[in-house]
């Protein structure tokens, strides 16, 4: 089924036609102009071009302003939650394990065994304190989850080059060091490479230890996986590209897959120096 | 070669200097002289195109679809000497400049969409456009050429720029385009390629004809 943009009639309803613009689709083009002529949807080509400019501009507005509420303090929110959640979850989860293990025969530790005593029945007053203590761990746990999988997503959509480099959750958790994305965008890239070092990096500008090599970023395979002496090089290239990613992201928005390649070949140099 | 309709060359600030202009609003602090608007090829794949010297069979007034439109930059000169101008591009934040381009342009049309998937557009961009302008700067720049060819005229022409970083940044850009023009066979004739040096590094530029 082929339709044009303009197939609802009204030429004055922009709002109606602005959403069949940004919902609609086709299988091919056609000569819209004129079967829109044709239909009575408009009295010439001028008149219809009209209407698809104000259309268009109507879309583009609406999408531009609905995929950017996706914003970065949306997601710097979001993962201090989730930073929240794993405090209260394990926190609770180590309450439920001491109180149930005193009443229960079997026993055990963390959110795991959280779960098997919410799916108990309880027998008498002070099991159902338990049983509901442990079902709110449960459902923190599972909330957790679900959060996790939102900051994932809008990562992507907030910083798709930084995700792209550093994986979603590492990027999102480099937007929340920082503050923001823009905060991120205007860093220098050494202090990308210690964001969340904070502690190791005043107490070597004290002057009682060397100076951290990084800071979250090391959760990347790129630092982890690449031998100690290299590490510190390999967690400096990865904190230049995480740092033009995020400018990239902020000012510019529009997606540089070569980002990636040009990551992967400088590691390699790196990761094949010794091996000389 | 000649010029499209609506392009000249223009001295701007009292230099000897000529430059590409066209005629509109003033789009991103570009400089303007009796309404004529320096249009900098080292900012723009089509004015290097232009600056090259390539045929690409614009003559002014035609029917373009441009995909990879970004802030607007080259798509507000397109739209000065164009006639409908579809300008697709698929991120947020330069679509917001793209709609002040498009605002003291009537027949200028944003459309925030993936030029991957031309189906998404094809209920609002006509048939048989005169040309297909790209810059895009993703993975798979042919397939995007080829997939939207269906939106072109037995006679009109595609007028890309393909960037060989955006395909594979280890390999040689020469052995990048071979490929490209390769892939482009499945749809086009290509009639004409040159490399954009010294406006863009890596770029080709490429006019082709559909089969």
């Amino acid at each position: 089924m082929t339709q044009g943009w303009f197939a609802s009639g009204d030429a004055e309803d922009v709002g109606a036609l602005s959403a069949s613009v940004r919902e609609g689709s086709a299988d091919a083009p056609a000569d819209w102009p004129n079967e829109a002529v044709s239909a009575g949807f408009a009295e010439s080509p001028d008149e219809y071009y009209d209407a698809l400019h104000a259309a268009t501009v109507a879309a583009a507005r609406t999408e531009v302003r609905e995929r950017e509420r996706a914003s970065d303090q949306q997601l710097v929110h979001a993962v201090r939650g989730v930073a929240d959640l794993t405090d209260t979850v394990n926190e609770l989860a180590e309450r439920v394990a001491e109180w149930a293990g005193s009443l229960f025969d079997e026993s055990g530790t963390g959110v795991e065994y959280a779960r098997e005593v919410a799916a108990r029945d309880p027998e008498d007053v002070t099991e159902e304190r338990v049983v509901s203590l442990a079902e709110r761990v449960r459902d923190l746990a599972n909330e957790r989850a679900d959060l996790e999988a939102y900051v994932e997503e809008q990562a992507r959509v907030v910083a798709p080059n930084l995700s792209m480099l550093a994986g979603p959750t590492l990027a999102a958790q480099l937007v929340e060091q920082a503050g923001g994305l823009e905060s991120l965008a205007k860093m220098p890239s050494g202090t990308v490479q210690v964001l969340g070092a904070e502690d190791a990096l005043f107490a070597h500008l004290r002057g009682h230890a060397p100076s951290p090599k990084h800071g979250v970023i090391y959760v990347h395979e790129y630092v982890r996986g690449t031998r100690p002496e290299e590490r510190g090089s390999a967690a400096r290239a990865l904190a230049g590209k995480l740092s033009i990613a995020a400018r990239i992201d902020h000012y510019a928005g529009d997606r540089r897959p070569e980002l990636e390649d040009e990551l992967d070949e400088r590691i390699e140099r790196i990761r094949s120096r010794g091996d000389e | 070669m000649s010029l499209p309709d609506g392009v000249e060359r223009r001295a701007f600030d009292g230099s000897e200097e000529e430059w590409l202009a066209t005629q509109g609003e003033p789009a991103y602090g570009e400089p303007v002289a009796d309404g004529w608007r320096r249009w900098n090829p080292n900012r723009s794949k089509l004015g290097a195109m232009f600056e090259h010297e390539m045929e690409t069979g614009l003559a002014g007034g035609e029917t373009v679809l441009y995909l990879g439109a970004a802030n607007g930059t080259t798509v507000s000169h397109v739209a000065d000497f164009a006639g409908p101008t579809y300008a697709v591009e698929f991120a947020p934040r330069p679509v917001r400049d793209l709609l002040d381009v498009a605002e003291s342009r009537p027949r200028l049309f944003p459309l925030l969409k993936d030029a991957r998937k031309p189906e998404t557009y094809a209920h609002v961009v006509e048939a048989d456009v005169d040309a297909v302008v790209q810059d895009v700067a993703t993975r798979g720049q042919a397939r995007v050429a080829t997939e939207n060819a269906e939106f072109l005229a037995d006679d009109g022409r595609l007028v890309a720029a393909f960037k060989a970083r955006s395909e594979d940044v280890t390999r040689d850009p020469a052995d990048v385009f071979d490929d490209v023009l390769a892939d482009l066979e499945s749809a086009y004739e290509v009639l004409e390629t040159q490399r954009l040096e010294p406006y863009h590094a890596d770029h080709l530029g490429v006019v082709a004809r559909p089969k």
